[in-house]
């Protein structure tokens, strides 16, 4: 009896996923009615792709993004592991289609490794996730200045055709990065792995005195959020059709992924969030990009709009008082109702 | 009661001493821990750059180079007081950004414009601490993302303003800031103006946080729920340490333009750069440890790095490698050391043996159970 009204009204509460949907319809809203003053049709089909490939990128390095400050930690390496990704698959593809999956293959295991590097270092040596990654960050640069002058590696038609193939509005990328979204998603939600990600992320000590290995989730976490980003260095080859040592850094993806983490409701401590409010982050982050190149504003004044942006969307939730329960168990479970009723 | 060796804790209990042992000893175990070691570390980097190049040695050169490292000292002072409050200031860099360009548009070449645009100067530094602070503290937005927005705010604003271009010259009084020092010194030849201005703010770092503020501050960050319920207004304290970091930045700006000259990407990195330094003297990311000079030794220390590698002809793509290994290797010392003061404590809770006897055995005296206390605030002891 208790268990079906306390469900009543939760369910009326709203939790920070819907929040950012909120905000998302919102922005999606007032950019429909100022691209309109501009003559111009929001919602074309042209314009839907335009968006949603803007989304293709970001949203590959956010969702590891997210797993990694789930677990507690930051990733700061990610502009240049995607950058060295893009290289690496570039160089080995050399133009021939028959070493495409030679490249991707090697690509995202010299990914696998930088993130395996990162989460023992984080694990092992006790060395802050910021530290870590900002430091294997610098380490990827050298290397990266050091032995790629320009551009290098070119990416054969076929693959290049990811990049460029949709399916209605729909790029086949951003599909793919979907595709990886659900599968970190039931990994959060169905494995013991997700379970202990969350719970080592929300307080490491009460998840070692619990009995949980506490290196497994934060090593796992690191890994699969380098390999994502390696995931966006070939998204960007298959659009590039060239490797690139700047790719990753000149956007700034490892604050913006964080940015976009953050406003999907995670919080930044870690133990707390979910990988569907990332995307809905990264939405806001495309809707609100395409909106300001139709008002065609100045490339450093959104820039502006953008900081600005993430701290009012930021406070309107942070406010909500975070010792709540947390997000993953905010609904009863069967279990959860059955011992109330045992009660 | 039997024991005739220990001294029974009920009673009348001996005071704790002050101190357990003389300053040397005292000396040596400050330089164990992570905050001393960093001093240790620059005298280690000095030796190999002297012996690399004898002629940095000489004191012309050396305190010359105390100027040149001079603004990412204060850099890194400000960031302490931020950090060891348990947050983080990302947009450091665009506010050294901002002051530049700033400086340069409205001074020009009139040299009665220079006291004014001063003082507008740390007016506006003031107010990006303040907002930094306040949005941080009253509406709650964790201050990774909101130095986040303001580094992109302001950084977009002043590209924009300017175009992305260098834009003016200020008049060569307000240069000689950065540029300028005291000439006809003996031994040195010349003191610069920025380690002078070094000087000062150091001393004035180390007084405030032997104050109050700096003793609630370190307090906070170890612990904000105890340091609340002891009473302290966190907002208010975090928001000054955010006002003082950015006033940091002011100062590092204005030094800045005498070196680097009016540019909209002379700030760039800087906040990594402090961060880095910050951390490298032993200060732990989250809050309550580490004493603020050994943030400005976190500098020298980086900096020192970077002037071996130069003489050494390492090729300079490389330097972001050597400066990423070298800041986990750092860490993962430092956490070691940490944790290696704090682990005989757990052991022996109730001792009060080595309190009364400062001697006891070699083995046990640098980590014995007083150690964490002063670990602490080990600097300031």
């Amino acid at each position: 009896m208790s268990a079906v009204e306390q469900g009543g009204r939760r369910s009326v509460t709203l939790t920070s996923t819907g929040i950012v949907y909120l905000v998302l319809v919102f922005v999606v809203v007032l950019a429909a009615i100022l691209t309109a003053t501009q003559g111009r049709n929001f919602f074309s089909t042209g314009n839907l792709t335009t968006i949603l490939t803007g989304t293709g990128v970001l949203g590959f390095i956010a969702v590891g993004q997210t797993l990694v400050i789930l677990a507690g930690s930051l990733d700061l390496s990610v502009p240049y592991v995607t950058s060295l990704s893009s290289l690496v698959a570039g160089g080995i593809m050399a133009g021939q289609s028959s070493n495409v999956l030679a490249g991707v293959v090697a690509a995202l295991a010299v990914c696998a490794v930088i993130g395996l590097v990162n989460g023992l270092v984080v694990t092992l040596l006790d060395v802050h996730g910021f530290i870590a990654t900002l430091g294997m960050g610098l380490i990827i640069s050298g290397y990266l200045a050091t032995n790629y002058k320009g551009s290098h590696g070119e990416a054969p038609r076929s693959f290049r055709l990811i990049g460029a193939t949709r399916i209605g509005p729909v790029p086949i990328s951003v599909l793919i990065m979907l595709g990886c979204a659900v599968l970190v998603i039931l990994m959060l939600r169905r494995t013991r792995l997700g379970m202990h990600l969350y719970a080592v992320g929300g307080n490491r000590e009460v998840a070692r005195m619990s009995g949980v290995r506490t290196t497994t989730p934060v090593v796992a976490a690191h890994l699969l959020s380098s390999v994502l980003a390696g995931m966006a260095g070939l998204l960007l080859l298959s659009r590039l059709s060239v490797g690139s040592p700047t790719i990753g850094s000149q956007g700034g993806y490892d604050l913006m992924s964080i940015a976009a983490v953050v406003l999907g409701g995670t919080l930044l401590a870690g133990g707390k969030g979910n990988v569907l409010g990332t995307l809905g982050g990264v939405a806001i982050f495309a809707v609100l990009d395409n909106l300001m190149s139709v008002m065609s504003l100045n490339a450093f004044l959104k820039d502006a709009v953008r900081g600005l942006v993430i701290v009012a969307a930021v406070a309107v939730y942070a406010r909500r008082d975070t010792h709540r329960r947390l997000a993953r168990f905010e609904r009863p479970s069967v279990t959860d109702r059955v011992l109330e009723e045992a009660r | 009661m039997s024991a005739p060796t220990v001294v029974p804790v009920s009673g009348a209990r001996p005071p704790i001493p002050e101190h357990r042992g003389g300053p040397g000893r005292r000396l040596v175990e400050a330089l164990q821990t992570p905050g001393g070691g960093v001093f240790v570390l620059a005298a280690l980097l000095l030796v190999a750059v002297v012996v690399a190049n004898p002629s940095f040695g000489e004191p012309g050169s050396l305190i010359r180079f105390v100027g040149r490292t001079a603004p990412i000292a204060i850099a890194a002072m400000g960031q302490y007081f931020v950090i060891v409050s348990g947050e983080f200031d990302l947009s450091m860099g665009a506010v050294i950004t901002a002051q530049v360009v700033m400086a340069g548009n409205l001074i020009g070449q009139d040299d009665g414009k220079v006291v004014p645009v001063l003082l507008l100067m740390i007016g506006l530094g003031v107010l990006i601490g303040l907002v930094n602070g306040l949005l941080t503290t009253l509406l709650k937005v964790p201050s990774f993302i909101v130095t986040l927005g303001t580094m992109l705010a302001l950084s977009g604003l002043v590209l924009y303003l300017t175009g992305g271009a260098a834009t003016g010259n200020p008049a060569d009084s307000f240069r000689n800031i950065g540029r300028g020092g005291i000439q006809g010194v003996p031994v040195l030849e010349v003191i610069p103006y920025p380690a002078l201005i070094l000087l000062v703010l150091a001393v004035g770092a180390v007084v405030l946080m032997r104050r109050p503020f700096g003793r609630t501050l370190i307090a906070a960050g170890d612990n904000p729920e105890a340091a609340r319920l002891a009473g302290t207004t966190l907002w208010w304290l975090k928001t000054r340490a955010f006002v003082l970091s950015s006033l940091s930045a002011t100062v590092a700006g204005i030094i800045l333009v005498g070196y680097a000259g009016v540019h909209p990407s002379v700030g760039r990195g800087y906040e990594f750069t402090a961060i880095t330094a910050v951390v490298l003297g032993g200060v732990v990311l989250g809050g309550g440890r580490g004493w603020v000079l050994s943030a400005a030794a976190g500098a020298f220390a980086l900096e020192l790095l970077f002037s071996l590698l130069n003489f050494l002809g390492v090729e300079s793509t490389w330097r972001d490698t050597v400066q990423g290994v070298i800041i986990i290797a750092a860490v993962a010392v430092a956490g070691r050391a940490w944790s290696a003061g704090r682990r005989p404590a757990s052991r022996s809770p109730a001792g009060p043996d080595p309190a009364t006897s400062p001697a006891t055995s070699p083995a046990t005296s640098p980590a014995s159970p007083g150690t964490p206390v002063p670990g602490t605030t080990q600097g300031e002891s």
